[in-house]
């Protein structure tokens, strides 16, 4: 095993993301839709059907707002996920993308962190596509909204990083059903998206609070379209946010590091 | 055109995948302007070694210098000189062919127009302009490896890699590649080409080196291996008890080869002795040739079968 070096990286990293901006391009409109229509289905269903049944006021608003911020955190997660476990796994495996790219001057250190920050700014198209619908429904009560594509990115990158361990480490593409039911599944239902994990025993949410990445980006994602914070674990506002932000970056430099590390591993032959 | 200066240089050049060894301390020189050729049977660590000089796998023990340059330590300079045309197919099925030359050439920083002028003039090259706009799953195999030599060109290498550019091409396709290479080398690029085909590398190469278990087991020019491994004829024939007999007993420095049912025949003695032998089996067909690069490709690497009859 051979000393930690922090990976070198050039303005190349941005080649690589521009090939898969590329394709994206060329296929806009199948990526599109879903995103859009996802969301609008939601906040039918849940605006329509279940949020009549929800009279009372959720975490201080209606339902159907509490839940719109939780959409934009899911397209954040399900966007950089996927794109850097299913999609990159395709282009590593079957199409030799990235056996094509390093026999180039561009590193597989830079091809790694190009799928990231690909499937980061994969997070953010759709996570603003989701904004809009929420945004249409109008759901949006404040101006920091601005900020959800920033956040969008980084919570995405978190999520590539996370992704991209895994795509390091599958043997095939059937893999991938492990991490998406029994991680990315329960987080979906799990971080404070549908309901207000305050609701929960305490050491749930401790366990949400602590190893949940999704709870850290609702979170926000809820603050920055509502102006407000939900309490938890007796935690300030101001408190709680400075978590969520450090959590956030913290765990997303470790990842980012350990994803270049493991492909490096698998790819250099 | 190949001047005196060394381009690659390997010292005890060893790859190992765990425990097995793929290439087991071997020692070569490329000069510049020359075209060497790397033979050997399936799994020799031809590809191996290709991959190292173009800095895609790492040495486990030796040294490799490629136009001056440290592979482990100045891989960008070195890959940003070298053009690869790949043993397997990894041209992007996400883009059209025209797209895929773009793409490649945005690694190696080269400006859209510039690149899309110099893709077109390869596209044309090698007969591929009617393809430019379709997808690579459109295309068939042999226009794949086209458009991958093609992909190797565009950052106009010094030194070309080609793991088997010809394998599925047709003799069309093959001549075009041919064609290609000899006139890259007339520009002084240095070729550095693994291939199964003897004909192609007696064709193409100044020098080849036949590798067999990850060891260089001979180098030279093609034209002095053959004089130095079978001479200048090669007499084939059925297997027969008395024919053999007959050469061993006439022809003193014979070297008879079993191949089956098929025995081949060398000798160092100059054109005509095998005619004569060849008068005395008139019912029998006899084809008498020139020796080549396969036979000695088959000698140094190939079972002897005449010693276990
Ligand atoms: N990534 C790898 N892991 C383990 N073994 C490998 C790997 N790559 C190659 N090998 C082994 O190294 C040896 C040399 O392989 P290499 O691909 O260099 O052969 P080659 O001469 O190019 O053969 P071919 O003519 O079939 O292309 C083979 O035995 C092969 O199985
Ligand atoms: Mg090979």
């Amino acid at each position: 095993m051979s000393r930690f070096k922090l990976p070198v990286l050039t303005s190349r990293v941005w080649k690589v993301w521009r090939r898969n901006f590329d394709v994206f391009l060329k296929t806009w409109h199948v990526n599109f839709l879903p995103s859009l229509l996802e969301p609008i289905l939601y906040l039918a269903a849940f605006g329509l059907g279940l949020g009549v049944l929800i009279t009372g006021s959720v975490d201080g608003g209606s339902y159907l707002q509490f839940i719109g911020p939780g959409l934009v955190a899911i397209a954040v997660m399900y966007g950089a996920f996927f794109e850097c476990t299913y999609a990159s796994f395709v282009r590593m495996y079957f199409q030799k993308t990235f056996d094509a790219i390093v026999a180039t001057p561009v590193s597989v250190e830079e091809v790694i962190a190009g799928e990231l920050l690909w499937g980061a700014t994969r997070a953010a198209i759709n996570a603003s596509i989701v904004l809009v619908v929420v945004a249409g429904f109008g759901l949006v009560s404040s101006m920091w909204v601005l900020l959800v594509p920033a956040l969008a990115f980084f919570g995405g990158l978190l999520f590539a990083a996370l992704a991209m361990c895994f795509t390091a480490i599958a043997p095939d593409i059937d893999f991938f059903n492990f991490p998406t039911f029994l991680f990315i599944t329960p987080m979906f239902l799990l971080s404070g998206t549908f309901f207000p994990l305050g609701l929960l025993p305490t050491p749930l949410q401790v366990v949400a609070f602590g190893a949940l990445p999704l709870t850290h980006i609702v979170n926000l994602s809820r603050t920055l379209i509502l102006g407000r914070t939900e309490q938890l674990l007796g935690f300030s506002t101001e408190l709680m946010l400075a978590l969520n932000v450090l959590w956030i970056v913290v765990v997303t430099l470790v990842f980012f590091l350990l994803a270049i590390m493991l492909m490096k591993k698998r790819l250099i032959k | 055109m190949v001047s005196a200066n060394v381009l690659i240089k390997a010292v005890g050049l060893t790859k190992k995948f765990g425990d097995f060894t793929a290439v087991d301390s071997i020692d070569f020189e490329v000069y510049e302007g020359e075209c060497v050729g790397f033979l050997g049977p399936n799994g020799a660590g031809k590809t191996t070694t290709v991959r190292m000089i173009y800095c895609f796998s790492p040495l486990t023990a030796g040294s490799l210098r490629v136009a001056g340059l440290d592979v482990t330590t100045q891989a960008r300079r070195i890959k940003s000189i070298v053009g690869v045309s790949p043993q397997e197919d990894n041209l992007d099925p996400d883009f059209t062919v025209i797209k895929n030359l773009q793409v490649y050439a945005r690694y190696f920083d080269i400006p859209k127009s510039e690149a899309t002028s110099r893709a077109l003039k390869l596209l044309k090259f090698f007969q591929l302009e009617e393809k430019r706009d379709a997808s690579i799953a459109e295309l068939s195999g042999g226009m794949k490896r086209r458009l991958i030599i093609a992909r190797a060109l565009l950052n106009e290498p010094k030194i070309l890699l080609l793991d088997e550019p010809t394998t599925g091409l047709d003799p069309q396709g093959r001549h075009i590649v041919w064609d290609k290479i000899r006139s890259l080398r007339k520009q002084g690029i240095t070729v550095i080409l693994t291939t199964h085909y003897m004909d192609e590398a007696a064709a193409l190469c100044d020098r080849v080196l036949i590798m067999e278990n990850g060891k260089i087991i001979e180098n030279g020019a093609p034209q002095q291996l053959i004089r130095k491994y079978v001479g200048q004829d090669v007499l084939e024939v059925e297997y027969d008890e008395a024919l053999v007999a007959t050469l061993k007993s006439e022809l003193p420095d014979v070297e008879v080869e079993v191949w089956g049912e098929q025995v081949r025949v060398f000798t160092k003695q100059p054109h005509g002795v095998f005619e004569r032998v060849a008068k005395k089996f008139p019912d029998k067909t006899l084809t008498i040739r020139n020796a080549n690069l396969e036979d000695v490709f088959l000698k140094l690497t190939g079972r002897k079968l005449d010693e276990e009859r």
